[in-house]
This record gives C-alpha cells, sequence and structure tokens, in this order.
C-alpha cells in the first residue's frame, strides 16, 4: 500500500528543483499511477518541459498523484493548501475529480488553472473569478465533431457515449450542432472494454456513420472490434480516442478516421514547432494534445507571474486573463467565463513511418467559445 | 429488432461468458482447494496479456504469443505461490486479503515500470480477422468464434482431466479433505502450486486472447477480476461446472441485458430517457442476478452442501 505515496514522494523530490523563499509555487493533482495515468503524465511532461525551458528558478512544483480518486484528490488539495502552502493548483484529468477539488480550492482564495477537464457546471453557473481552464469546456471537442458531421453530409449518425455526466455532455455537444437525424443513440458502460453488442446494434441500424466519445483504453477496445467486425461505416470521433498515447495500441484500426481537437503536431507557428521538437527530444515520444495542454497551462502561468505578483491576487488575475503568453494554438484567448476562444480542427489519422499520428485537415469551428458563458456571473 | 440480431447479441454473450469460464476457472480451482481468496488473479491476466504483446511484438506471431502468456502467467503463479501465498494457507480471508491486494499494486506498477503508462498494441493474426459467414445470414467476427470454441475446448479439457485424471482425482481429493490427502502421502505442497499454476495459466490465456481486442494496459485485469468473483458466487464456490454455468449465465445476462433493457423501457418512456434508465439497468443486471441465485441457493447453483 505504501508504494504510491513513496513513488509520488520521489516524483516530488525530483521536482522540487530550486526551492526559492519568494516566488511561486504550484501544486499539481494528476492522474500518474492507474488505467488513465498516459494523460496525468503527458500533462506533467508538458508542463514541466515549459518550465524547463523559461530557466526560472521562482517557480517550484509539486506533484502529486491523484491515483483517478476523487477523494484522494480532495486529501491532496488540503494537503497542498494547507501545509505546502501553494499559490496555484492545476492538473486534474477528470471531470468528477475537478468538480471535487476546484469549488473548495478557489474559494480558499488560490487560483486553479485546468489543463484538462473542463466541466460544464465550472463554465456556467459554478464557474469562479479563480478558475482558468486552458483546455477546453468538455463539450467543445464533441460540438466541432457535430458540425463536421454536417460537412461531410452525414444523415443518419449512430451515437454512444459512456454512461456518466462528461458522456452526456459529449452526446448533448454532438447534437447540439449536428442537423441530421441521430440514427441510434447508446451509452454504455463506463469502463466497459467489450462492445460487441453495441456494434451489432450498429450494424442492424441504418446508419450512415458512427460518432463515439470513449476515452483511453475504451476507445482502444471499441476501434479495434469495430475494425474486426466488417462494419465499414465512416466513425467520426473527439480527439480523446486518438491522441498519441492511444494510437500506438489502436494501430491500423484507426487509419483514416476524422476527429476533433483544439490542438495538433501540426499546427503551423514556431511555438508548436519548437514544442513539438523539445518534447520530442527530451522525453522520446511524440506529445499528445494533453502534453500541449499542460505546456501552455505553464507558458500562461508563467506570463502572468512577468506582470504581476501571486499576493496582488485582482493584478494577477488581470495578468491570467490577458492570456498574454504564446501557445502552441496559435491563437488563444479567455472568454468571460475564464475558457478558451479558440479553433477546434479537424485531423485525420495517418502514419508517418512506423508511428501513426495526426494531421489536420480543415477547421471545424472558429473562434469557438462555449456554450455555457451566458450563465456565468462573476 | 430482427431476431438475426438477437443470435448475434446471443453469441456475444456466449464469448463473454466463455471468457469469464477461463478466469474463474482458476479461481474457483483456488478457492475450493486451498481455500484461499486470491485477488491477485486479475494482474496474473494482465501479465498474460502484457506477456503476449510483448512476444507478438517481436516475433509477430500469435501462437507464439499465446504460448508466452500461459508460460508468463504460470511462472509468475509459481513465483507468487512459493513465495508469498503458501504463507498464507493457514491465516484468516482478511489477512490474504491484504496480502493479495498487495500483490496486485506491486504488479501493477511493477508492469507500469516495465512497459510504461501507454497501452500496447496486440491484434488478431491475419487469419482470424474479419468475419465469417453462419448459416442463415448470419456475419459474426471470425475471432470472436475462434474464442467461443477455444473456451469450449479448454473448459472440455478441464472437466477431463478434474474427472479422469490422477491430478483430477488428487484436486477433488483436496477440496473434500485436505489433511487426509496430505496424511495418504501425497506432496500437498507441491499439488497447491501446481493447481495455482494451472489457474494463473488460464488467466494469462484470457488475457492475452482478450487483450487482443480490447486494451492492454495496467489495471486490465480488476474488471474482470469482479465480474469472475461474481462468477464463482453464482456457481457455487469450487465447483468447475458451476464456474462455467455462471460464466455463461453472466455473459449472457449482461450482453443481452445491455441490448434488450433499453428497447424495453423505449416501449413506454422517452427514447433518452428508455436509453438512461435502461443502461444503467443494465449495468446492475447481473448483480441483481447474483442476488437472485444467492435468494434462491445460498451456496450457489452448483455450492456443495
Amino acid at each position: 500500500m505504501s508504494l504510491k505515496p513513496l513513488l509520488a514522494a520521489i516524483c516530488t523530490a525530483a521536482l522540487a528543483t530550486g526551492a526559492q523563499a519568494e516566488g511561486l509555487k504550484v501544486g499539481m493533482i494528476t492522474t500518474l499511477s492507474g488505467g488513465g495515468a498516459g494523460l496525468g503524465i503527458d500533462v506533467r511532461d508538458g508542463f514541466v518541459l515549459a518550465v524547463e525551458q523559461s530557466g526560472r528558478d521562482d517557480i517550484e512544483v509539486v506533484v502529486e498523484d491523484d491515483q483517478r480518486k476523487p477523494d484522494i484528490a480532495v486529501q491532496l488539495a488540503d494537503k497542498l493548501i494547507q501545509s505546502e502552502k501553494v499559490d496555484v493548483l492545476t492538473g486534474i484529468i477528470w471531470s468528477n475529480l475537478a468538480m471535487a477539488v476546484v469549488p473548495g480550492a478557489v474559494a480558499q482564495g488560490k487560483f486553479y488553472l485546468s489543463p484538462n477537464a473542463g466541466p460544464s457546471p465550472l463554465a456556467g453557473r459554478g464557474c469562479h473569478q479563480n478558475y482558468f481552464n486552458v483546455a477546453w469546456q468538455n463539450d467543445n471537442l464533441h460540438e466541432a465533431a457535430g458540425a463536421h458531421a454536417n460537412s461531410t453530409g452525414y444523415e443518419k449518425t449512430f451515437i454512444l457515449a459512456p454512461n456518466y455526466p462528461a458522456g452526456k455532455d459529449a452526446l448533448a455537444g454532438f447534437k447540439r450542432f449536428y442537423e441530421g437525424d441521430v440514427a441510434g443513440e447508446i451509452y454504455t458502460k463506463l469502463g466497459q472494454t467489450d462492445y460487441a453488442s453495441e456494434i451489432a446494434q450498429i450494424r442492424a441500424s441504418d446508419a450512415d456513420s458512427v460518432f463515439f466519445f470513449l476515452p483511453g483504453g475504451m476507445g482502444i477496445s471499441f476501434l479495434k472490434q469495430y475494425a474486426d467486425s466488417g462494419v465499414d461505416l465512416p466513425v467520426v470521433g473527439p480527439a480523446f480516442s486518438f491522441d498519441q498515447g492511444i494510437l500506438q495500441a489502436v494501430g491500423d484500426a484507426a487509419l483514416g478516421v476524422h476527429n476533433t481537437s483544439q490542438w495538433s503536431k501540426d499546427i503551423d507557428n514556431p511555438t508548436n514547432a519548437a514544442f513539438v521538437e523539445s518534447f520530442q527530444a527530451k522525453y522520446g515520444r511524440l506529445p499528445s494534445l494533453y502534453a500541449s495542454q499542460g505546456f501552455d497551462t505553464a507558458n500562461l502561468l508563467m506570463s502572468a507571474m512577468d506582470s504581476a505578483d501571486v499576493t496582488d491576487q485582482d493584478a494577477f488575475r488581470e495578468a491570467l486573463k490577458a492570456a498574454n503568453f504564446s501557445s502552441t494554438r496559435g491563437d488563444f484567448e479567455f472568454g468571460p467565463n475564464h475558457h478558451p476562444i479558440q479553433d477546434i480542427y479537424v485531423r485525420e489519422v495517418i502514419k508517418e513511418g512506423d508511428v501513426y499520428t495526426n494531421r489536420i485537415i480543415s477547421v471545424g469551428l472558429e473562434d469557438r467559445g462555449d456554450a455555457y458563458a451566458a450563465e456565468c456571473q462573476m | 429488432m430482427s431476431w438475426i440480431l438477437l443470435v448475434e447479441q446471443t453469441l456475444n454473450g456466449l464469448q463473454f461468458g466463455v471468457m469469464l469460464f477461463l478466469m474463474a476457472a482458476g479461481l474457483t480451482l483456488i478457492f475450493g482447494v486451498m481455500g484461499l481468496i486470491n485477488l491477485v488473479h486479475g494482474s496474473l491476466y494482465m501479465i498474460g496479456a502484457f506477456a503476449a504483446a510483448a512476444v507478438a511484438a517481436a516475433t509477430g506471431s500469435f501462437l507464439l504469443a499465446l504460448i508466452a502468456s500461459l508460460a508468463a502467467a504460470a511462472a509468475a503463479g509459481v513465483v507468487v505461490e512459493t513465495t508469498v501465498i503458501r504463507r498464507l494457507y493457514d491465516r484468516d480471508h482478511l489477512d490474504q486479503v491484504l496480502a493479495t491486494f498487495a500483490l496486485i499494486l506491486i504488479f501493477s506498477e511493477g508492469t507500469r515500470w516495465v512497459f510504461g503508462s501507454f497501452p500496447l498494441f496486440l491484434d488478431p493474426p491475419d487469419y482470424l480477422s474479419g468475419s465469417v459467414s453462419l448459416p442463415f445470414g448470419i456475419e459474426y467476427s471470425r475471432y470472436r468464434l475462434s474464442l467461443i470454441v477455444v473456451g469450449l475446448a479448454v473448459a472440455a479439457g478441464l472437466f477431463w482431466m478434474i474427472a479422469k485424471t490422477r491430478i483430477g482425482i488428487r484436486i477433488r481429493a483436496g477440496e473434500n479433505d485436505r489433511e487426509m490427502i496430505g496424511a495418504l502421502g501425497i506432496d500437498i505442497s507441491s499439488l497447491y502450486t501446481l493447481v495455482f499454476a494451472l489457474g494463473a495459466a488460464l488467466a494469462g490465456l484470457a488475457g492475452a486472447l482478450i487483450g487482443a481486442i480490447q486494451s492492454v494496459q495496467v489495471g486490465m485485469g480488476e474488471p474482470v477480476l469482479i465480474l469472475a468473483f461474481v462468477v464463482i458466487v453464482i456457481g457455487g464456490i469450487g465447483s468447475i461446472k458451476g464456474a462455467l454455468i455462471g460464466a455463461i449465465l453472466v455473459g449472457l445476462t449482461d450482453t443481452l441485458g445491455g441490448f434488450l433493457l433499453p428497447k424495453l423501457f423505449a416501449l413506454f418512456l422517452s427514447p433518452s430517457a428508455a436509453t438512461s434508465v435502461g443502461s444503467s439497468l443494465a449495468s446492475m443486471s447481473i448483480y441483481i442476478l447474483m442476488a437472485g441465485v444467492l435468494l434462491v441457493r445460498p451456496k450457489g447453483l452448483f455450492g456443495g452442501v
């Protein structure tokens, strides 16, 4: 039982370089063990890379592993706030963990910068002046998938997602822009690994395309089984099932699939090119969208540190809101609810040499904010 | 809803069931013979899948990968049994749960240490991919059909071994009276190691077979482990026959429940409410089945006296 805390302690010791009396202390709560660890490791590596590249010695990062468990995330947040006395929290991958930690942390006067989870309550009624989302609102990529289905001419899409809040947001997000008919709608079990039953229903329906949101291992299972089933309807989905960490495990089954993302390694700007190159040089693998989000989060934070001190909360908040940093996504700004306004791209899975990756084929939604900003009153 | 779809779903349920059986058979033998609650069984499933993925990547042969999964899981089983588990037979179940839970964490983080946190690639071989046409116009995945065949063949082999061979006699004797067969001069500790290795090998094989159509990643064993426990509780602890019947019942209930319940609710609810209520109830269906079986037969379907 003591292995995980020990590992976390080693990570912490390794990362807590050059502790300074003044300066800023960041607490990162992310998933480093268990099923979803790949995502948290990418966010952490992207964040740490940006801090290292800046050469700053006035920022200290404390990394903790939440094991994808809300209760542990809450304990870690308490510890980071009360005994580590961090100024800023970040790192959470999963929406249910974010809902457990973020409201309490911002109510205690801490800043929270989300590198991934963007649950709708925190974008709408539950928004807070100290909460900034650097990734996306949860619905965004699904909305772009709906828009892409229209422009491709799909008229009967079969849609499926896991039966949990983000899954319901996903189908709602897809339907917000999709104009065709829904040929069938299935909620699968969270963590389900066998999709034979769902694929049989897709085969029996009169659908002309399939939209699915099955992040992580669920997506790998679905894609492999779908490719093996002989059903050849086109598939569209958000980038979560096609990120760099997953594609190698899916293999040929993903080739040619269209997916939507706010980031891709071929977005053409100098920051992104340098990021992709340096990430690959340091870690020996291509970055995923999660890594880009961690990288952008750290750069946003450091850009705010340049123009304000974190002890002056109002000034620091304004500095964050200005988003005066060079994003891997190119254009980046915050909407009124501190969520990004950004382009969402449509990508295609390709093979470069031996490596499966994505390239951009079009822009799905331009300068997309989110559907909940109007409900937010700070 | 056509009957072809129903047949296809029944095959899916059967396939899920026989794969569960591979897990549950080892679990129920180990519990029946040694009285051990073995949580580490899910890790052996994971080890089988990782060994298969590593060997398939190195050699390109699926058959070698399957052999590697059997060997790696059995070897891990022997190591675990002789170093840790052997000390637990006389302890109470809480100690066994704690120790085997610790082994889960050690195996998970150890696997992450060796293979990294990102899922590995393992695919069915070309000669088993694609679909096959069955009579009456049913199209079914060739690989899944092979899984059913392999699972049933393993089940038949296991029944033959338990019923007809000397080892089978010893296993049955071990279930009935451990002290007595020890007194009769059977080396009980090597019998235990053998049963543990056999159970581990079956779990490893299941991991490799399933890993080819799912994702090979750390933590893949634990959800299956929970289902395997449901299976042996339904079937009756210690009974191979119970494990087979229980596994197929659970497989069919889970697959057909997930498919039919939303349609049932759609008869009197709005489509989106039916999907959501039906899906939620389908997730509970196997546990409702377990509760129902236990109400009627508290020791499970074939759970002895």
